[in-house]
């Protein structure tokens, strides 16, 4: 299965919040897409993301990378990067490299926006 | 001898490809279900670094996979053709040549797959010679029913 993307604006308590939603397979092949959207995100402005990967049937150390990429650049304009995730298989590979630590993983898209820590 | 043997030319769409294919013949194998998305990723990790690095190589050799179904044991094996490419892209210097600040994310991703290979299979082992590199992985398999 391909990768599939969709942005929306929500306001939160916090401000407004781009929510991206994801599905589909983040491998070798297509986080590439993924990095392009979320460049393009920071680069028309908006810095605080929140990716819902509830549609995520696969994920590797490639997505993982373009994830962590996604925070440096939001960072830089102190902005945020929250993941939506209830899925095991996902949260495994989040917990086996320790980025569990690094993302706030969130149960689902309104918990997220709403979040203001 | 292996039960299925894969070679694909090192393009990344080709690794969803190899992940389907494994995870089928580990199926088959009898490992077990709840295990099977762990062989799934470890193949494709071990398969994406490979392509990574006959790519930033040049080098037009396929890459290559081999499943063997053997007593109590399934092993994968997927060889690329880079040499001293084992130890990861810390023992190829210059593998990932920095470039614009956009791939910036690159260079940590090799390692990303070894370490998540490593975090998720307990019987790993990644070698490496003039000839290429191989990492081999291994799962135990639960003995089919035996049929009357």
């Amino acid at each position: 299965m391909d990768l599939s993307l969709s942005t929306r604006n929500v306001s939160g308590p916090g401000g407004d919040r781009t929510v991206v939603e994801v599905g589909g397979e983040i491998d070798v092949y297509t986080a590439p897409k993924l990095r392009e959207q979320l460049v393009e995100l920071v680069n028309d402005g908006s810095y605080h993301l929140v990716v819902d990967m509830e549609g995520v049937d696969f994920l590797d150390s490639t997505g993982l990378g373009v994830l962590v990429g996604g925070l440096k650049r939001v960072r830089a304009h102190e902005g945020s990067l929250r993941l939506v995730c209830n899925q095991e298989r996902i949260l495994k590979i989040f917990r086996i490299t320790g980025l569990t630590k690094v993302f706030p993983i969130h149960g689902s898209v309104d918990e997220a926006v709403n979040a203001t820590d | 001898m292996a039960t299925v043997e894969l070679r694909f030319s090192a393009q990344p769409e080709h690794v969803r490809t190899a992940r389907l294919v494994a995870a089928a013949v580990a199926r088959r194998a009898g490992v077990d279900e709840a295990v099977l998305d762990e062989v799934r990723l470890a193949v494709g990790e071990a398969c994406s670094r490979a392509v990574g690095l006959h790519r930033s190589h040049g080098i037009d050799a396929p890459v290559h996979v081999v499943l063997t179904e053997e007593e109590k044991l399934f092993s994968i094996e997927v060889g690329d053709e880079v040499p001293g490419s084992g130890g990861g892209a810390s023992a190829v210097p210059g593998v990932r040549a920095s470039g614009p600040e956009d791939e910036s994310d690159d260079g940590a991703e090799d390692e990303m797959g070894l370490a998540v290979i490593s975090g998720l299979v307990d019987d790993v082992e990644v070698t490496s010679g003039e000839s290429g590199g191989i990492i081999r992985m291994s799962w135990p398999t639960t003995p089919a029913t035996v049929l009357p």
